[in-house]
């Protein structure tokens, strides 16, 4: 998928294909095609709405009266407050809607700096090898198998002490959720790597006398990296999860710093048992979305890219061929990462 | 969020070179069992050395409530102001013969905290397996078998929301709708204070509240036991089923596909007995396999669960003290979850390679 596998026909056309998701978009069919477009669907509102929250929120976040006076607490649905109000005297609806954005920054940044991490460290094991590769493997192998929830809270105990302000929320809830998912880019990078360095290009390129620097980043890393985008997306979906699940045990971000869904939950545990829903209801519904709209994409992608699951029968009984070619080395991704919390 | 069928393939491949001159299973398990030690070794130690990066955990507990001097003396009592690497070493001396600290927040040794509150979290994530078994396998089965039909189509979809429903959300609704508006459920707790009155001064009490409530000899107290189990079990359970589920659809999918299963057929062995028997069996393996993947997610999972329904667990009381700010108690409870991980993966691995040769190396 580098810019040297396009030769023939119209440049902008073949790229255009080529670009991950529509590729794939034009491959499905059926059902397969339907749980892509909704995934597609999901997804793109949930990020409308993260970007669009100042205009299409009704109140602020931690707005707690207006011209009329205080919301008032525990309000039911209804009139100026479209979902009702919180325990603590927010509008639901406001808060549902910054909390897409909360979310939507946690998920960026933490994926970039586990897709940094996680290629750099790959990349480096996997080409040099020797005492050093081992060393990460089983590092990275034990960190791998621990519950990521706990791991998440050991991170965010060390970055933030447990409480925070916003810059500091976001970014420790960033970093633990970093944390969890650098074995994954690890691993699966390391994998490609080991693979690629064996390829006769390499070699050539060895003999010719480039640099290990220019091997590791021109030739392995350019072909090395044509399954991120479909880990990056599974991975998106749970780290909007990871986040809600640290502030749902209390190490979210404080309600006047940012909107964040899973310390909203925490605070309707007690509003449930006296028959208030719709302070649990929202948010949660909101994550759901959020995190099946990812799914839905990365699910479709993760089948699209195994020939014997992809479409139909007949398609599947002829895919002897196809895996060879298949995006994922070594047949399936199902070998290489587990399915979060 | 994919299924997994497989080791990790590094670990595959070191293990495969230390033992390319073959071996039998015992060869196996010993290796497969040292390999044990540096994964506990590593997150132990990682868990110390990140916990104390933030501090000493007197001053995180107590640093509001006590003047300096104070401070200073319960610091200097508990060996603190030590240099960190003499504690390191004693912490990991302390933790092989399975002493875990002291909590500083309600003063019991963390092995006693451990022991008493591990077996509730215990038989919370057994019923949830079962949970996870009964929803997630027949429904796999039938998925894979109308493969692409409508109960594909609906079935996959279920298994995504499964995934995709933070198990404290589902606790919360079905709290909402089974214990208050219907009341049929109870709301919180692992019993009701009767049945624990009941089963408190119990000879042979194991901490077990199924077991314990079998002792009473009481059905009462057994319904009650497990009416309180029911809701925390569901919503823990249906977390792991959807894996199930999609793991048991994606195998017997390809074992379907399989010669001796057209063969089967030509026979006359039913349709039935062909998915149930002839693909199921095969695609067994990777679900042992992926269970021992899933107690990790499980027992995240029984942290939030716990807290929802006040579900006197571990996950309860690592809230709890998180609240409290008692790292010595937190950090005692995430180190054993790290043993306990590494065991279950181990069993797990050679499970497998009892049942299958070809997972030994």
């Amino acid at each position: 998928m580098t810019a040297t596998s396009i030769t023939t026909g119209s440049r902008k056309r073949s790229l255009w294909n080529h670009l991950p998701v529509v590729h794939q978009l034009r491959q499905s069919v059926g059902l397969q095609r339907g749980m892509l477009v909704t995934g597609l669907v999901i997804t793109g509102i949930f990020v409308l709405t993260a970007i669009l929250a100042p205009l299409v929120s009704p109140f602020g976040y931690s707005q707690l009266r207006d011209a009329n006076g205080a919301f008032g607490a525990q309000k039911p649905p209804g009139g100026a407050h479209l979902l009702g109000t919180t325990v603590g005297g927010y509008d639901v609806l406001s808060r549902v809607i910054w909390g897409a954005q909360t979310a939507l920054i946690v998920i960026i940044i933490a994926v970039i700096l586990s897709i940094f991490a996680g290629v750099m460290l790959g990349l480096v094991s996997g080409y040099f090898g020797g005492w050093l590769d081992r060393v990460f493997v089983v590092v990275f192998d034990a960190v791998y198998a621990f519950p990521s929830l706990l791991l998440a809270i050991v991170m965010s105990i060390v970055i933030s002490g447990g409480r925070s302000n916003l810059v500091g929320g976001v970014l420790a809830a960033a970093i633990s959720i970093t944390t969890v998912f650098i074995p994954q880019y690890f691993r699966v990078i390391r994998a490609e790597t080991v693979r690629i360095k064996a390829e006769a290009y390499v070699e050539s390129a060895r003999v010719l006398g480039a640099s290990n620097a220019r091997i590791m980043f021109r030739h392995v890393l350019r072909n090395a990296t044509r399954t991120l985008p479909l880990i990056f997306t599974l991975n998106a979906s749970e780290a909007i999860l990871t986040l809600a699940g640290l502030g749902f045990l209390g190490f979210g971000i404080e309600p006047s710093a940012a909107a964040e869904w899973g310390y909203d939950l925490n605070k309707a545990v007690s509003d449930v048992s006296s028959g208030i829903w719709w302070t649990a209801l929202f948010p949660g519904v909101a994550i759901v979305l959020a995190v099946l709209g990812m799914t839905l994409v990365g699910e479709s992608l993760n089948d699209l890219a195994d020939p014997r699951l992809r479409g139909r029968r007949s398609v599947a009984k002829a895919s002897g061929l196809v895996s060879e070619t298949s995006v994922v080395p070594g047949g399936t991704l199902k070998d290489e990462f587990e399915v979060p919390l | 969020m994919t299924t997994v069928t497989a080791r990790p393939p590094a670990q595959m491949a070191t293990r495969r070179k230390r033992t390319s001159s073959g071996g039998g299973i015992g060869r196996y398990i010993l290796i497969r069992f040292t390999l044990i030690f540096p994964t506990i070794f590593i997150l132990v130690s990682m868990v110390f050395w990140l916990m104390r990066a933030t501090g000493d955990p007197i001053t995180a507990a107590l640093g509001g409530r006590l003047g300096p001097e104070q401070l200073a003396e319960r610091i200097h009592a508990a060996g603190y102001d030590r240099p960190i690497l003499v504690q390191y070493f004693e912490y990991l001396g302390n933790v092989f013969t399975g002493n875990f600290g002291t909590t500083i927040s309600t003063n019991k040794p963390v092995t006693e905290v451990l022991l008493t509150y591990g077996v509730a979290t215990a038989e919370l994530v057994f019923y949830s397996l079962i949970v996870a078994f009964i929803v997630g396998i027949p429904l796999g089965l039938v998925a894979a078998y109308w493969r692409d039909k409508a109960p594909d189509a609906f079935l996959r979809i279920f298994a995504i929301l499964c995934y995709a429903t933070p198990v404290f959300f589902s606790a919360l609704l079905f709290k909402l709708v089974f214990s208050v508006w219907l009341k049929v459920l109870p709301v919180a707790g692992r019993a009701s204070t009767g049945s624990e009155l009941q089963m408190q001064f119990l000879p042979g009490k194991t901490g077990i509240y199924t077991i314990d409530a079998l002792q009473t000899g009481n059905p009462q107290v057994l319904l009650d036991v497990v009416s309180h189990a029911v809701l925390p079990a569901l919503a823990l359970g249906l977390l792991t089923a959807g894996v199930f589920l999609r793991l048991v659809r994606t195998n017997v999918i390809g074992t379907l596909g399989a010669d001796y299963v057209d063969s089967g057929r030509s026979r006359g062995v039913s349709e039935y007995r062909l998915v149930t028997k002839h693909a199921y069996r095969p695609a067994l393996i990777p679900i042992i396999t992926v269970i021992g993947l899933q107690i990790a997610l499980l027992l995240s999972g029984a942290v939030l669960t716990e807290t929802v329904f006040e579900w006197k667990g571990l996950g309860f009381e690592l809230a709890q003290f998180l609240t409290a700010r008692d790292f010595v108690a937190v950090q005692g409870i995430v180190a054993l979850l790290a043993v306990i991980v590494a065991l279950s993966n181990f069993v797990v691995d050679i499970i497998a390679a009892l049942i299958d040769p070809r997972v030994r190396y």
